[in-house]
């Protein structure tokens, strides 16, 4: 039974279809998305905040079974090649060891589904899991320990020996690139875009910029290492997967577990009801499928926390990647062409080659337009989704070049993307549903006092720094994934929303508890917001800044059924007797006619006089029609002041604003959050972030906390945010999803801010001192 | 062995290569107190032993015998937060809240450092006995504590208004 739902597995309806929809049947937007509605945009504090500040938020390594085992792994030491002989036999004499579990022993198991390429997958690799002996990459899982303590399965871990037989590895990414090639898709889309002949165009430009980017790999860093606790319940042949899993995507590692076990995926619970940062790394990788495995093994519960070195070892992070972006541009600085190709390093194994042309897709009008990814196949852990893939890094090529045609024409970067502001999606050709880039631009650029910033680099000094302001465009597309459901319920003492979304802290619980108060007109004391549990409906991930969306679009469909239930129920003698749908709205903790204040019964009202404790709807929410009918992006621009030590090199920012256009902010307190924590995390990407990889090994040199350089405290000036706040009439309450925006466009603004500090022009991140010298 | 946590005498016989921060999760059942990296580099871990702060991670169990140690679960009096706590809530000084209780322990520690005179590395003036809680003064001494959500702004405005006194930008 699920202790958030009270509901079995049984339980677990599919949603009733409600496709074609639109968000009110009259064609017109959402009304949530007018200011101020019920406390839409209101900076609500957390409203899981008193168990997150008293240790009473509990994670997936936090909670227990009883007679639980705690795991740990040893990893291959090689990139490509076989096992040729494990010793465990230390490992089994060893104090309180209760399983050492290899490819020789381990449950026979599927291949698991992989993200992006399988409607279930949620893994990051399709590599069999710990069932032959062939090795993949440095770091692969080849033995695991179970043992009463933790202390006494490291120390088992620790003693296993492997032999190997190593064949060669491609892990030099300068040699993989020589063999680099189309992939088959790039988040389902071509690799290639063509807009007219961009390179004819760019020959004959009057004015051109042709340059390298290169952007290393990165971790996703979330605090919470991942950690799984699980078991298999019941009784032979019908046991239960029982799992605590730290997760942005529930009922999809539910679907890709089935596969990989071979049961029917009512057998899998996974309940993730607080998540210590995911950042795209929280999906399905090996540790829980092995953990799963050795349980089964076991037959015992069993505690898998990753060390931070075992998330390097086994999660994988964001590609690195090579770009070129080539601008052509008249004397107006009308772009003639903007191409922008490169090459990313991935795996056979996987399906994301790192999209940095996203952007690219929709920013600027340019004439003639061609982009390009190729991959380099190498023998890693398979790279995967980190905030904001594509755009993050692909920004920092685009806007650094942006800032480059700018001061070759002797204009200033702002006005030079105004001229280029395109009037309909460049390479779709579709009308934007809601673009104000030039007013958060201009709004931002006021805020920041950008027309004091000097033309001529190293113009400004404050003793021994040299003070410099840049600026870039922010991007991330919205969107809204099918499969999203939601269950209304409603009694006495008000209304549970419930659908198997997630909150990794981005606010979604606050937030769609403010949003679900606002849609049934119940104050938000009484709705509770019900997430994170595989057995509520709906399949949500929590990733491309889509669940608000897609929860909105589902909980309008949701609300839309519940009224239909309750004029079902209502009597001849209800004031709500005889109307439609159209007729009514929800207000006042109740529903009443709309522009008829006198006519109106409250949900107790109509309840008890039906004599129901409850009434209960769930809707599929509408498909996602807007996106087929328009370009739908958020926009920002990224302000930045940095000082650079003439001395040292030393780069400090010592301010930062994001001006940004992303529909209707739902909650001033947590947006505010979402987008500084972004930015923090592009400071990250633009100074300091980088995840080594041994050319020569393929092994991961940094994989810790204290060699991985993550910004701290120090690092981070006082970031103002501000926001348009200009509803989008084609999405669920006028809102667009703001979680991976924030990292956009930053690194290009710090690396022009240091350009026009000193004069440098660093296309190679992170920024460190030794570039600037 | 026993210990003083949270003012009260607790009682394990635990291996002696069991961190504090063992002890306190897995024996104690105290999973407030945070393990991010297992190394001392995140301060996810920070609890007060004798009311200063430190990485639970990087001390034994064994070797904190008999000493006080404060863990973020006994800050609050019953459903009443601890000032700090009631200032992360109110400044959104966090997100996923998984480095929260570190960063309130640190907090914690902080501000009795502050009573102390204890100087920071960017205390101007070493033998000042009352330093001002500048905001440099704040983030340095809080940047032992990671934040990968990226909620430092507001956990500074936590911190400074927990402090009671005027904090210069």
């Amino acid at each position: 039974m699920s202790p958030f739902t009270g509901k079995t597995l049984e339980d677990k309806q599919p949603g009733v279809a409600l496709s074609g929809d639109y968000w009110r049947p009259d064609g017109r937007p959402d009304p949530l998305g007018e200011s101020g509605r019920q406390g839409i945009g209101a900076p609500l504090s957390r409203i899981d905040g008193a168990q997150k500040v008293t240790g009473g938020a509990r994670f997936a390594g936090e909670f227990r079974f009883d007679g639980m085992l705690y795991a740990a792994l040893a990893y291959s030491t090689i990139a490509n090649g076989r096992i040729v002989g494990i010793d465990t036999r230390v490992a089994e004499s060893m104090e309180g060891v209760a399983l050492v579990m290899t490819h020789e022993n381990a449950p026979r198991l599927n291949t698991p589904p992989v993200f992006l390429r399988s409607p279930d997958g949620a893994a990051g690799d399709d590599h069999p899991v710990m069932q032959n002996e062939r090795v993949h990459w440095n770091g692969q899982p080849v033995a695991l320990v179970l043992a009463e303590t933790q202390e006494q399965a490291d120390a088992a871990a620790e003693s296993i020996h492997v032999a190997y037989a190593t064949e060669s590895a491609m892990t030099d990414f300068e040699m993989a690139k020589t063999q680099a090639h189309e992939p088959d898709n790039v988040l389902g889309g071509p690799a290639e875009i063509r807009v007219g002949d961009a390179d004819a165009a760019f020959e004959t430009a009057t004015h051109r910029i042709d340059a390298t980017y290169t952007t290393p790999r990165h971790n996703h860093n979330a605090i919470e290492p991942h950690a799984v606790t699980l078991a298999w319940e019941g009784e032979g042949g019908n046991e239960t997967l029982r799992i605590h899993d730290a997760s942005q995507c529930v009922d999809l590692a539910v679907a890709s577990l089935a596969e990989v076990f071979g049961i029917d995926a009512s057998r899998i619970h996974i309940t993730s009801p607080f998540v210590g940062g995911g950042f795209g790394g929280k999906t399905l990788w090996q540790h829980q499928i092995l953990a799963a495995a050795a349980a089964k093994l076991a037959g015992r519960p069993v505690r898998m926390s990753l060390t931070r070195k075992g998330v390097y070892r086994v999660v994988g992070g964001r590609a690195c990647t090579e770009q070129r972006v080539a601008l052509g541009a008249d004397d107006q600085g009308r772009l003639t062409a903007l191409i922008h190709s490169g090459i990313a390093a991935m795996t056979r194994h996987n399906n994301l080659p790192e999209p940095f042309t996203q952007a690219t897709k929709c920013l600027y009008g340019a004439d003639n337009i061609r982009l390009a990814i190729e991959v380099a196949d190498m023998h890693m852990l398979a790279n995967t989704f980190m905030r904001a893939p594509g755009e993050s890094v692909g920004t920092f090529a685009l806007e650094s070049a942006l800032d480059e045609l700018a001061e070759q024409l002797g204009m200033d970067p702002i006005e030079l993307r105004k001229r280029n502001e395109p009037e309909r999606d460049p390479t779709s050709g579709l009308p934007f549903s809601s673009r104000h880039l030039l007013e958060a631009a201009r709004a931002g650029a006021e805020r920041f006092g950008w027309s004091e910033r000097a033309s001529q680099p190293g113009s400004r000094r404050e003793g021994e720094w040299r003070i410099g302001l840049g600026c870039a465009t922010a991007t991330y597309p919205y969107m809204r994934m099918p499969g999203a459901a939601a269950r209304i319920t409603l009694d006495a003492e008000g209304a549970t929303v419930a659908i198997a979304a997630h909150e990794m802290g981005m606010g979604t619980a606050t937030v769609q508890t403010q949003v679900a108060a606002a849609r049934l007109g119940l104050p938000v004391e009484r709705i509770r917001f019900r997430y994170g549990d595989s057995l509520l409906t709906g399949r949500v991930l929590a990733g491309g800044s889509q669940q608000t969306a897609a929860i909105g679009g589902a909980v309008i469909a949701a609300q839309r059924a519940l009224v239909d239930e309750l004029l079902g129920l209502v009597d001849a003698d209800s004031p709500l007797a005889g109307l439609s749908p159209a007729q009514v709205e929800c207000r006042d903790e109740g529903l009443g006619v709309v522009g008829d204040d006198s006519r109106f019964e409250t949900y107790r009202q109509i309840l008890a006089r039906a004599e129901r404790a409850e009434l209960v709807a769930e809707a599929d929410a509408a498909d996602s029609e807007e996106l087929a009918n328009w370009s739908m992006h958020s926009f920002g621009t990224i302000f930045c002041e940095v000082g650079v030590s003439e001395v040292t090199g030393e780069i400090r920012v010592r301010r930062l604003l994001g001006s940004f256009d992303c529909g209707r902010i739902l909650n001033a307190k947590t947006a505010a959050s979402q987008f500084r924590g972004g930015m923090i995390m592009g400071l990250g990407l633009a100074l300091m972030e980088e995840t080594l990889f041994d050319s020569r090994s393929g092994r991961i040199m940094n994989p810790s906390l204290a060699d991985y350089h993550v910004p701290v405290q120090m690092d981070v000036p006082e970031i103002e945010v501000m926001w348009t706040d200009i509803p989008d009439p084609h999405t669920p309450m006028g809102a667009h999803g703001i979680g991976e925006i924030g990292i956009t466009g930053v690194g290009a603004a710090v690396a022009n801010a240091i350009y026009n500090a000193c004069g440098k022009r660093v296309r190679d991140l992170p920024i460190t001192l030794d570039k600037v010298m | 062995m026993k210990w003083t946590i949270n003012g009260h005498v607790r009682e394990a016989e635990v291996d002696f290569r069991t961190s504090l921060l063992d002890l306190l999760r897995e024996h104690f059942q105290l999973s407030g107190t945070k393990k991010g990296c297992n190394q001392g580099a995140c301060g996810a871990c920070t609890v007060l032993l004798d009311g200063q702060r430190i990485n639970a991670c990087l001390a034994l169990a064994v070797q904190v015998q008999g000493r006080d140690i404060m863990t973020v679960e006994g800050l609050a009096e019953g459903d009443a937060l601890h000032p700090i706590q009631a200032a992360f809530v109110e400044h959104d000084g966090f997100q996923c809240g998984y480095c929260t209780p570190g960063q309130i322990c640190s907090a914690v520690g902080l501000a009795e450092e502050f009573e102390r005179g204890l100087p920071s590395a960017v205390t101007k003036d070493l033998v000042a006995s009352d330093i001002e809680p500048s905001h440099d003064e704040l983030r340095e001494r809080m940047s032992g504590n990671l934040c990968r959500c990226g909620a430092y702004n507001g956990i500074v405005a936590a911190v400074a208004d927990s402090l009671g006194r005027e904090v210069r930008r």
